[in-house]
């Protein structure tokens, strides 16, 4: 099972420059805070599609929900 | 991947979203949804009371795997507004606190946005039916 600090690490890893903030309380339900520069010019849609591309296929799978708050710097 | 000749499954949501022009894909149904995401989503709905469609995804794994495919959104519950995906829960919270989820649905803001609790017995959605099971 992902911890947050692997959830982190993979949110960090798919979006160059970003810097994520990721809490779980039983590393099945994630709440993330992902400020980074790349989502200048996205709808809030698009920025949350980027975070989700970094955990294809896992999103109601070993991750059970993933509460997300986008911020551009 | 998908059998692009002749998907029911997908025309219907298809439709359902084309037909509807505030619709809510969720686990459940607005009387008694089955998960928090969707239960907080319907109460900001209800909150600012806009009538909308909803349709239950768990009665057929195939709703919900057609919809992501269409919507290219991984989660439920998903919210469109004038055939147009605006959000999950995070995004409709959010964007019912700033004021902009009243100004998507051509609704009045409540002069109040408190937390929104679980939806209670207010307005009833229209519509509530599940063409797609």
């Amino acid at each position: 099972m992902p911890t947050a600090e692997d959830v982190k690490a993979r949110i960090e890893a798919a979006i160059p420059g970003a810097e994520a903030d990721v809490q779980s309380a039983d590393d099945v339900h994630f709440n993330a805070r992902v400020v980074a520069g790349a989502f200048h010019g996205l709808s809030r849609i698009e920025q949350h599609r980027l975070v989700y591309a970094a955990f294809e296929g896992e999103l109601g799978g070993s991750i059970h929900a993933l509460q997300l708050k986008t911020e551009t710097p | 991947m998908t059998d692009q000749a002749s998907n029911p499954i997908r025309d219907a949501i298809s439709q359902a979203i084309s037909e509807n022009p505030v619709i809510l894909f969720m686990k459940g149904t607005p009387d008694q949804p089955m998960c928090g995401f969707s239960a907080r989503t319907v109460g900001t709905l209800q909150a600012l009371g806009a009538p909308f469609a909803a349709v239950d995804i768990l009665p057929d794994p195939r709703i919900r795997q057609e919809l992501s495919a269409l919507s290219n959104w991984p989660t439920i519950p998903q919210l469109f507004v004038n055939g147009e995906l605006v959000g999950g829960c995070d995004i409709v919270t959010e964007m019912y606190a700033s004021g902009e989820l009243a100004e998507t649905l051509g609704v009045e803001q409540p002069g109040e946005v408190a937390g929104v609790a679980e939806p209670a017995a207010a307005p009833r959605p229209m519509g509530i039916e599940n063409r797609i099971s």
